[in-house]
């Protein structure tokens, strides 16, 4: 199957994905089109507070379909700046437009996701799917 | 261990089925998603490939006496045709599994269906006590070269009657005939898993793209949909909401009461029964709905303030309601429609309600809730 993985963002091995706002020093953050397909229909997801602070690799949400329950791990560093309270009130979003209206949080942090050895490029993640 | 593959497996490939592991068997889960086949089968039609499900024949001048022997309901009241949902039972009165038992409507032969992974252990089960009783009886696993499939929802009777050489209407829910499908000879029972009307068809495996492919224009269904469309209906499931292992339960706690019929002279599990009977059971079976958010899993812990009640055996979020759900055990004397518990999830006490285990009724407007607290049995064979 075909997946959608968009160039212009980083990827976490574990499905999640990366992508610079326009505001310096902040990410959004969401799950990829192949995760949100492995899981299926999503009918719940548990997002963190704006505030928390996470090290790289910390689990920070949790999603779940019918089928699974799935710990969602932060690829950098960082402070919540923003939740996606849309994909709150309606998970399928998620399932919807993963890489767009789906994401999960924004956060602030100091690293530089070109310097994040662990994330992938589109080309890397789509090697790995 | 490999695992056993029905005889459509590359029919459910082709058609873009994700699989799983299933009581021994590599089943689909789902082909479109389960919340589409969901909805077909609540609002139109579904088809299920369930012959991974175990499937036992046994005759002889003896067959009913065997049969009322390890089954708690009265076999010997079914007429030809009649199908009856039943438990059987260990010496302590546990339920090792619960199955459906069809009396054929043209020989004096039983099938009865226990579930997936459980065929061969009821062979031997009905042989060794059929030996023990010194019983006329031959005993037969027909698990392999038996399919089955169920087309179930409001429309199936219409979908399967459109192919059957008989009116499939004209019979009654819990009765089976003899017919063909497209050309393949069958026995239809009208009978199910999900809360809707429809049929369970058995035929001879080797004829299963046959029968599948008449109904080519059905939505097919996996067992993803088969466990939303069974938890919101308040059907159980063997292996999870009982097991003799992990979750050794009575029919009484089961709330399964209404399949043991105490009038028999014996059978096996009796005794144990009718003392528990006498005292009560310590746990029951409750419907639970969650009022905040969460979904609540196999194995959640459940409270009332501060004290453990019990935990969750099945959950979901009910594609239906879009409402979480489960069935769990609690202590019998919190176990009333009305309670305020709360479910654990991950840490957090998420407040419940105690509700009607038929969670379309309770929930969903369709009846009382108090009337339909899972007291009388409408469905069959289960997963």
């Amino acid at each position: 199957m075909d997946y959608e993985i968009p160039t212009d963002r980083r990827y976490a091995e574990s499905h999640e994905w990366v992508l610079a706002t326009d505001e310096e020093g902040v990410l959004r953050v969401g799950i990829t089109d192949f995760a949100q397909d492995e899981l299926g229909d999503i009918v719940f997801a548990e997002l963190p507070r704006e505030g928390e602070t996470f090290d790289r690799g910390d689990q920070f949400a949790v999603v779940e379909s019918i089928k699974a329950v799935s710990d969602i791990y932060l690829p950098v560093s960082g402070t919540i700046e923003a939740v996606n309270d849309a994909v709150t009130d309606r998970p399928e979003l998620i399932n919807e437009d993963p890489h767009g209206d789906g994401w999960l949080v924004e956060i602030s942090t100091d690293e530089d996701v070109e310097d994040v050895d662990s994330l992938l490029t589109a080309a890397e993640y789509e090697d790995q799917i | 261990m490999s695992l056993r593959t029905p005889p459509l497996h590359q029919v459910h490939r082709d058609a873009g089925a994700e699989f799983t592991d299933f009581g021994g068997w590599e089943m689909p889960v789902s082909y479109a998603g389960i919340s589409t086949e969901h909805a077909a089968v609540r609002e139109s039609v579904g088809i299920f490939d369930v012959s991974h499900m175990g499937e036992v024949e046994v005759r002889g001048p003896d067959a009913t006496a065997v049969m009322d022997h390890l089954t708690t309901n009265a076999v010997a009241d079914l007429e030809p045709g009649d199908a009856q949902y039943s438990c059987i039972l260990n010496d302590d009165g546990v339920i090792i599994d619960d199955t459906v038992i069809y009396r054929y409507p043209d020989e004096d032969a039983y099938l009865f269906v226990p579930n997936a992974g459980h065929g061969t252990q009821m062979t031997d089960r009905w042989s060794t006590h059929a030996a023990s009783l010194d019983a006329d009886v031959t005993v037969e696993n027909r698990t392999e070269d038996l399919g089955l499939v169920a087309i179930q929802g409001p429309d199936a009777i219409e979908t399967v009657d459109a192919h059957a050489q008989d009116s499939i209407a004209d019979v009654g829910r819990f009765s089976t005939i003899r017919t063909t499908i497209g050309d393949v000879e069958c026995l239809v029972a009208r009978t199910g898993y999900t809360g809707e009307d429809g049929v369970e068809v058995f035929f001879d495996a080797d004829r299963s793209r046959e029968l599948w492919g008449t109904f080519d224009d059905v939505q097919p269904c996996g067992l993803g949909a088969r466990d939303t469309l069974r938890l919101e209906a308040g059907l159980l499931l063997s292996g999870q909401d009982f097991d003799p292992e992990t979750e050794p339960r009575t029919p009484l706690e089961a709330k399964l009461g209404f399949v043991v019929d105490e009038s028999k002279d014996d059978f096996v599990g009796k005794d144990a029964l009718a003392r528990q009977a006498e005292t009560g059971p310590e746990e029951l079976l409750v419907g639970i709905h969650l009022n905040g958010r969460g979904v609540p899993r196999n194995g959640y812990e459940l409270y009332r303030d501060d004290e453990h009640l019990g935990h969750v055996t099945s959950g979901t979020m009910s594609p239906t309601l879009s409402e979480p759900i489960a069935l769990g055990y609690v202590d019998a004397d919190h176990a009333s429609t009305g309670t305020e518990i709360a479910v654990e999830v991950r840490g957090r006490r998420i407040p419940a309600t105690i509700v009607g285990q038929r969670f379309l009724d309770s929930l969903g407007g369709n009846g009382g809730d108090e009337a339909s607290d899972g007291n009388d049995a409408t469905d069959g064979t289960d997963d």
